[in-house]
């Protein structure tokens, strides 16, 4: 069952040219099993995960191979049986290129199941169904990959009763939320109950982009199949309204508080393959192994592909049929916020949803800055109000103080403003290196007042120990000069007997429960050591 | 005559109870000045600016008795902020309390060590552990790099590893257009 929901104001934003067309011909087509899987430790925002496995185990498919540490921290399973083979840094797909601790494993080609069952959702304690969820290694697959657990048992003080699906995907070029809906529209709907119930909602909207008309259709037949009560929301296509935010609006017409969360006005929003995957968790027992990634752009078979996590770009690439000639380049995510992958040998990770092969006709070489003509294009389509132009001298300046002013901190980095200005300015390249570069002086401020309170505290602890020390030598002097000579004789007498006592009570040699020869050899070396002056002896001379 | 003068004094005894209770009633406990200098200064407790810590240091600022341009690991925009902060000029660091380094922490060979208690005893920030006779260790989360702990060590086995940068502190750079490949691709054209 569900209703057609109402789509309040539309936000700001952009529409650039989709590309989507190219990968939605064929359905999703798994990859075969690669020679070597690759898995980051950290696939998800927040600890390095605490690894279980040494190189030369072999593992089962699903087996638990690095536990969740500490409270934001997700798990990471063996995505396939085999042999793990290293534990050492390599690199990863992250912008700076830089490489971090990654489990190497070499399937055996079986992919034999650990054990594995289906959670009985039903009956069983929330504390418990989260604290499995939290060893399930799920994360959000919309790109963020916060830990799903966490979304799960929200702490605020409001009651969330409003559950949002995301499946807007509003970004170009991307489609595999598109395809999951058309193919899997059933699982999903099924997560979404098992969401719902975990978080006690009462309302369920489905946001989806106008321009995926099958994927809305197969998620409404869904939930009339499941009788799962649930508004599907047609929002425009207009970058960037799959971000949580914007679609909360679009769908609910309420806006989260700057600074604030969703649950502060009582809304969850998860994309619909985490819904997904919290269904084959729960009714399979089918930890995060794998996941839709869509390759395109100048590959020969542009697509949707299902992979084992850790398999690397170069086997999806060759799955999609090969690049094509003049590819200078690979971009995980989409193009208005994803980030050229340092090499093609780099694993697929929980947060890659979309590869693209760039050609220089695809993504032209950015045009040369030119001064900010102060036309405030970019303004107009920033979807959370800010003023980027303001952000922009601030943040070109080195004025971070001022730039935090303007609310930098809630620019979401979608690029609209560099998409539309006319003079070619990085704008977001800009925000985004003051926000790293404020987030990392507030680290060192944090840093700083720590080194404070710990050299206070060391401080005040050498003072008080030289108090105590000056207390105790001042009673030990008040108690000898106190004392007159009756005292202190009988003090002498009394230590002089303790003495006594202690040297009598001294058994001198525990020989006594040897055996005679043992104890004739004992005889022996004594009689020989007589000759020997004892170390006493010599330190007398 | 009398009136106008016994006004005056009237006047000058009711104000000045109300200045002496005021100066008692709300005086200030600590020189607030302090407490700001304090909170720009990097509190790596170093020693470098030649007060035997940040809080010292900080004093020292207050009263006039030392410049601003004192404290290496602050560097330049500390020495800007304390500017800011006393409406004074600011000025180059002074060379002859070091250089900026980056920051780095110190690495115990644990190997080497014999446990000697020397370099706990200099921490600033208890960043180290270990016992007598037993091997020590850094903490390095803790460690803010002040190099203390070099000089008392009598077998040098503490050394000072910059700090690399990795995935968990990665920032992003500045935005810089390059104007070479430019130059390349307008010739090739």
């Amino acid at each position: 069952m569900n209703i057609l929901a109402k789509i309040f104001n539309a936000s700001n934003g952009v529409h650039p040219p989709e590309h989507k067309l190219e990968s939605t011909n064929t359905p999703i087509q798994k990859v075969a099993v690669p020679e070597r899987l690759v898995l980051p430790l950290r696939q998800h925002i927040g600890n390095m995960p605490k690894v279980l496995v040494k190189a030369g185990d072999s593992v089962l498919k699903g087996q638990l191979l690095a536990e969740a540490n500490g409270t934001v921290s997700a798990a990471v399973h063996a995505p396939t049986s085999g042999t793990v083979v290293a534990i050492d840094e390599q690199v990863i797909p992250h912008p700076s290129g830089l490489p971090d601790m990654c489990i190497t494993l070499k399937p055996d080609g079986l992919e034999r199941w650990v054990a594995h069952d289906a959670v009985d959702y039903h009956s069983m304690d929330r504390a418990e169904l989260l604290r499995r969820l939290r060893q399930s290694g799920i994360v959000g697959l919309g790109g963020a990959t916060f830990p799903t657990h966490l979304k799960l048992s929200p702490k605020g003080a409001h009651p969330v009763v409003t559950l949002v699906l995301n499946g807007a995907e509003c970004e170009p070029f991307i489609t595999c939320d598109d395809l999951l809906m058309r193919e899997r529209a059933d699982e999903i709907i099924l997560g979404a109950q098992i969401i719902q119930s975990l978080l006690g909602t009462v309302e369920c909207f489905i946001g989806i982009e106008d321009n995926k008309p099958e994927a809305a259709a197969a998620m409404r037949e869904a939930c009339t199949r499941a009788g799962f009560v649930a508004k599907v929301g047609i929002v425009p296509t207009l970058y960037p309204s799959g971000d949580a935010r914007q679609l909360i609006r679009l769908l609910t017409g309420k806006e989260v508080p700057a600074h604030g969360r969703s649950t502060d006005i009582g809304i969850q929003c998860f994309n619909v393959a985490t819904a997904q995957s919290v269904y084959r968790f729960f009714a399979h027992g089918e930890t995060a192994v794998s996941r839709i990634v869509t390759i395109t752009g100048n590959v020969a078979r542009p697509g949707n592909y299902e992979a084992l996590l850790g398999t690397s770009v170069d086997d999806l690439l060759k799955a999609a049929g090969g690049d094509l000639p003049n590819t200078d380049g690979y971009i995980m995510g989409g193009p208005m916020m994803g980030f050229t992958l340092p090499s093609s040998a780099v694993p697929m990770t929980k947060a890659m949803n979309c590869v693209i092969a760039s050609t220089p006709g695809l993504f032209p070489p950015p045009a040369m800055e030119m001064p900010c003509i102060r036309c405030a294009a970019c303004a107009d389509v920033c979807p959370v109000s800010l003023q980027p132009q303001d952000l922009y001298w601030y943040s070109k300046s080195n004025n971070l103080e001022k730039a935090l002013e303007y609310n930098l901190l809630d620019c979401i980095e979608c690029g609209c403003c560099t998409y539309v200005c006319p003079s070619h300015i990085p704008l977001v390249q800009y925000y985004r290196y003051a926000k790293s570069e404020s987030i990392a002086q507030e680290r060192a401020q944090t840093a700083a007042d720590q080194a404070r309170v710990r050299n206070d505290n060391r401080l005040a602890r050498i003072e008080r120990e030289k108090q105590e020390r000056a207390q105790r030598n001042a009673l030990r002097t008040a108690k000898t000069d106190t004392g007159n000579d009756a005292d202190k004789q009988a003090a002498i007498q009394a230590a002089m007997e303790r003495a006594k006592a202690q040297k009598e009570g001294v058994t001198p040699q525990n020989t006594e429960n040897l055996s005679p020869a043992v104890q004739a050899e004992i005889a022996g070396i004594d009689a020989l050591r007589g000759d020997v002056p004892s170390p006493a002896q010599t330190t007398e001379t | 005559m009398l009136t106008a003068i016994l006004v005056m004094v009237g006047l000058g005894l009711a104000l000045g109870i109300a200045l002496g209770y005021s100066s008692l009633k709300f005086k200030v406990e600590g020189d607030p000045l302090v407490e700001k200098i304090d909170a720009i200064l990097p509190q790596t407790q170093c020693g470098q600016c030649g007060y035997p810590g940040c809080r010292p240091y900080a004093t020292a600022i207050a009263n006039g008795e030392a410049d601003i341009n004192q404290c290496p690991p602050g560097g330049e925009p500390g020495i800007k902020l304390l500017a800011d902060l006393l409406g004074v000029e600011p000025k180059p660091l002074n060379a002859e309390h070091g250089e900026p380094k980056p920051k780095s922490v110190a690495f115990i060979d644990e190997q080497t060590c014999i446990g000697c208690t020397l370099c706990i005893q200099a921490c600033p920030v208890d960043a180290i552990l270990g016992a007598a006779k037993q091997m020590h260790t850094i903490i390095a989360a803790e460690c803010t790099g002040c190099e203390l702990c070099l000089a008392p060590c009598p077998v040098d086995c503490i050394t000072m590893v910059p700090l690399a940068e990795d995935i968990g502190n990665w920032k992003w750079r500045y935005p810089v257009f390059e104007i070479k490949s430019e130059i390349k691709a307008e010739a090739r054209a």
